[in-house]
Order: C-alpha cells, then sequence, then structure tokens
C-alpha cells in the first residue's frame, strides 16, 4: 500500500506549517525527510497521522482517503509511527507495549511472534516482563519500533528514531529499516544522521519552513545547492 | 447460638454495609483505572436507589427485577454524562462530575416521587447478606474476566497515554465512554442493594461526602488495583467501628488517613504486594 500526500498544508494559528507537499511512500521503499528544525517534518507526520488537521490537501492510503479519519481509524487503517520524544507505555512491561501495538489485530501474540517483533527491531532477547520505562534509552527507541510492527502496518513513519543512539547502534538501525522495506513496509525516516539517511534512504524529500525545497536521491539533494544552503551547510558530503 | 452467628447477629449490618462499599469502591476504581478522576458514583448509586426503591413501593416489583432496572438506569446516565465531559481531565473533570452529583441530589431533595429532603422509608429490606456477597462476588469475578481483554489493555493505554494509545489505534473516546458507563453500572449495583439494606433512604445518603469517601477507599487502597480498592473500602467501613470514640470525627480521622496514606503509600495498599510494573496480558 502506497501513502500519497498531495498539496498538504497545515496551520497553527496564523502560521503556515506546511504548505503544498506532496510526497509518495512506496512500499518496500525508504522515503527520507529531512531539513531543519521546525521545518515541519514531525507536523506532516502529525498530519498524516490524524493529530494535526490539514488546512488544505489530501492523504490517501492505497487509494482511500484518510485524511479526514481519526487517529485511531488512521492507525487501523495500516499506519503506524514512532516518536520523536519516546511514548512508550512506561509502566507497563515489554509484552504489554507489544500487545499494545497490535491492539487492533484480531487474536494475541504468541511466543514466537512477541520473539519475531523484537528481532526485527533489533532487541532479539530482550525480558518480555521489563517495565518499558527501565530499560536503556537504545531498547526504548527499538522497543517502539518493534511496537508499531506488531500492528502488521503497511506505513512505518519513524520520527527520529537515532536519536541518543551511539554510532554501533545507529549502524545496526540501518539494517533494522532495510529489513523492515525489504519485507514489504513502505518507511517514511525523519532523521538529522545524514551518513544514517545516505545509508538507510532510496530518496529523500528536503523541507524548509514547512515547503519543499528539494527531492531526489540521497547523493542527488546532497548535491542540490539549494539544500546546502538552508540545511546541509558544510555537512554536505556526507550526503553526497 | 454458635459464636459465629452470634458475631453475625452483632454486625450484620456492619457485614452487609461493607459488601455494598466494596462494590461502589469497585465502581470508582473501574473509572480511576482508564485515567479519570470522575466523581460521580454516588449520584449513580443514588439514582439506582431511587429507581429501585420507587418500582419495590409503587409498582411492587421483585428485588432482582427492581435491581436490573436501576442497573441500567444508571448506566445509561453515565454513559450519557460521558458525552459532555469527553474533553475535561483531571481536576476539570472531578469538578463537573462532583456538580452532576450536586445536581442529583438537589433535584431529588426536591421531587415529590423522590420523597424530596425526608426521602423514602419502609423499603423492603430484602438485599440480604448472601444477596450483597454474591453480587460482589459477581462484580469481582465479572472484572476479573476482563481483566484478561483487550478492553483491559485499551484502559491501560488510555490511563498511560492517550496520545500514543490513540496511535496504536485505541478509540479513547469509546474506551473513556465504555468505563464510566460500567462504573456507572456497578455503582447501580451498590445503590440497589444499599437501598434494600436499609429502611429508608434520603438524597444526603447520595452526596458528596459519600463521593468523598469512595474516593478515600479507592486511594488508601490503590487507584488502579480493584482487589486494594475493596480492602480500603472494608478497612475503612470497619475502622470507625473500631474506634468508635471518634465517632464524631469521622471526616477528620478519613482526612488524616488519607494523608497518611498520599505522604508514606502513594500507591496505596495494593502496592504493598504489587509490582512497579504493569502487566496486562492479552
Amino acid at each position: 500500500m502506497s501513502l500519497v500526500l498531495e498539496d498538504v498544508g497545515v496551520r497553527y494559528g496564523g502560521v503556515d506549517a506546511l504548505r503544498g507537499v506532496s510526497l509518495t511512500v512506496e512500499p518496500g521503499r525508504v522515503l527520507g525527510l529531512i531539513g531543519p528544525n521546525g521545518a515541519g517534518k514531525t507536523t506532516l507526520v502529525n498530519a498524516t497521522t490524524g493529530l494535526a488537521p490539514l488546512a488544505s490537501g489530501s492523504v490517501a492510503l492505497d487509494g482511500r482517503r484518510i485524511d479526514r479519519l481519526p487517529p485511531h481509524r488512521i492507525a487501523r487503517a495500516g499506519i503506524a509511527r514512532t516518536y520523536q520524544n519516546i511514548r512508550l507505555f512506561g509502566a507497563l512491561d515489554v509484552h504489554a507495549n507489544l500487545a499494545a501495538g497490535a491492539i487492533a489485530r484480531p487474536g494475541r501474540l504468541g511466543r514466537a511472534e512477541l520473539a519475531s517483533l523484537l528481532e526485527r527491531a533489533g532487541i532479539a532477547g530482550l525480558d518480555l516482563t521489563a517495565r518499558a520505562g527501565a530499560l536503556p534509552y537504545g531498547d526504548q527507541r527499538r522497543l517502539e519500533i518493534a511496537r508499531a510492527l506488531a500492528g502488521a502496518p503497511a506505513v512505518l513513519m519513524l520520527d527520529e528514531p537515532a536519536a541518543g543512539m551511539n554510532p554501533s547502534e545507529t549502524t545496526r538501525l540501518v539494517d533494522t529499516i532495510r529489513g523492515l522495506a525489504a519485507g514489504g513496509i513502505a518507511v517514511l525516516l525523519i532523521e538529522h544522521d545524514m551518513p544514517l539517511v545516505r545509508a538507510a534512504c532510496d530518496s529523500v524529500v528536503v523541507l524548509n519552513f514547512g515547503q519543499t525545497i528539494a527531492r531526489g536521491t540521497p547523493s542527488e539533494v546532497g548535491r542540490d545547492p539549494v539544500v546546502v544552503e538552508a540545511y546541509l551547510g558544510t555537512g554536505a558530503e556526507a550526503l553526497g | 447460638m454458635s459464636p459465629l452467628l452470634d458475631f453475625y447477629a452483632k454486625h450484620s449490618r456492619l457485614i452487609d454495609q461493607i459488601g455494598v462499599n466494596a462494590i461502589l469502591a469497585l465502581s470508582l476504581s473501574v473509572s480511576l483505572q482508564a485515567g479519570q478522576l470522575a466523581l460521580a458514583q454516588a449520584a449513580f448509586m443514588g439514582i439506582a436507589a431511587y429507581v429501585s426503591t420507587i418500582l419495590a413501593i409503587n409498582a411492587h416489583w421483585p428485588l432482582i427485577a427492581t435491581i436490573v432496572v436501576a442497573v441500567l438506569v444508571s448506566t445509561v446516565v453515565a454513559a450519557l454524562l460521558a458525552y459532555p465531559v469527553r474533553r475535561l481531565r483531571g481536576v476539570f473533570l472531578a469538578i463537573a462530575t462532583i456538580g452532576f452529583g450536586e445536581i442529583v441530589r438537589v433535584v431529588a431533595n426536591n421531587l415529590k416521587i423522590t420523597g424530596g429532603a425526608e426521602g423514602i422509608s419502609s423499603i423492603p429490606n430484602d438485599a440480604t447478606t448472601p444477596v450483597i456477597y454474591g453480587a460482589l462476588a459477581l462484580v469481582a469475578l465479572a472484572l476479573f474476566a476482563l481483566s484478561r481483554t483487550k478492553f483491559a489493555l485499551a484502559v491501560a493505554l488510555v490511563r498511560e497515554d492517550e496520545h500514543a494509545a490513540r496511535g496504536v489505534g485505541v478509540d479513547v473516546g469509546a474506551i473513556r465512554t465504555l468505563s464510566l458507563a460500567l462504573g456507572g453500572a456497578i455503582a447501580g449495583l451498590a445503590g440497589a442493594l444499599y437501598a434494600h439494606s436499609s429502611f429508608f433512604i434520603t438524597p444526603t445518603d447520595f452526596g458528596f461526602v459519600r463521593m468523598e469517601q469512595i474516593l478515600v477507599w479507592c486511594v488508601v487502597g490503590g487507584v488502579t488495583s480493584p482487589l486494594g480498592a475493596v480492602l480500603g473500602a472494608a478497612l475503612l467501613s470497619v475502622l470507625p467501628e473500631v474506634i468508635r470514640f471518634l465517632a464524631d470525627y469521622r471526616e477528620i480521622t478519613n482526612g488524616v488517613i488519607l494523608l497518611g496514606v498520599i505522604l508514606f503509600a502513594p500507591g496505596g495498599l495494593s502496592s504493598l504486594w504489587r509490582r512497579g510494573t504493569v502487566r496486562v496480558r492479552v
């Protein structure tokens, strides 16, 4: 299932948080969404998942408009997300967090499926009875991905999953993200870590002040002077 | 007479009260588990008590039939109340629901059919101890069965983080309405049993003081633990009998106990046996 945003606009009071943004996230591919802080990246995820109302444009999943649905129905339609600031159910254990991700699916998660979810998120063998809020930071990030996967989503939106991770954890995260796309999931990745974006993404959309300023492959975007000026600066070589 | 029967004969009223109070505590516990500080339990209890009493006295309905109708009415009222308060959280929800409770009390105080401020007397005392404890067991069993369903998981998710709960597909509004309605149903059951185990009822039986008592039982027992709520209700129902010399200061002793629990055992009695981690297996 493809996720298609067309001419999406979001207004907060008198401010255009997003203006005329269009993009497509396709199954089996990873689309990177980059831009400076305040560019509208998280707003785009919020607009897609029903948390920010659209002022204009449309969001469609598999050809069906979803932008007028409430957030829980958008989630049930097959869009899962993680959050910039981790939003696990901290007082609940790992098992309950995974069950939460699968709450809209019929039946219950078996042992094998629980183990598989943890493995796909790169935290194989994590103690299912551990309190989610007490896990190391990197494990919490990955548990949030596992929770999102538990709902068997068609589209996965990862909001800065590498934030706070060390370089070796970030390298492992690339394998995780590529593995998810290889499994047929359409992945939207918001990241500031340019080596991660280059390694994980098939294509990239760059936002600035709520508008698209560039799109293309990571290397094309990395060479775009507008992007270099607005965002990458001297780090442009990271994408090139 | 055996010592047990002798004990029952002396304390049957208190034993019945403990059973009714335990059901009331469970009713509030259901709302609190969904993170809703909705304090209308005394009103739901009162509505059901009056419905069941009026049906018994005016229409001569049997106990079970009056209970069924009373519970239905309190459930519907609770579900309807959920709509106007759907956007309220925390203390704002508490104030709005306390306000609803006051409206119910004032209405009961002024209606002819409820007997006004004098209430209704000569209620058949047919809610016997086995009936009350049978109802308590039924409620406990139903809640235990419910605790192993996705509804219980959804309730825990709404309590923990409404935003993230929506993100995994939980209809937060429906869960809040259902938990309030379920709490209303259980409070209604307690109300009907209360009426049929008392000789008379008046509007003040279902006012703010009653609501405060129910809240204190739950806080003392542990707000997210049904067993804790029952223990809190039992303990604080017995306590006034144990410290009778402080009978005139009941509200003060309740307040002191509440403060003590908040300061020294914020998780309530249930924190003595529960782990800090919440497990919901579905």
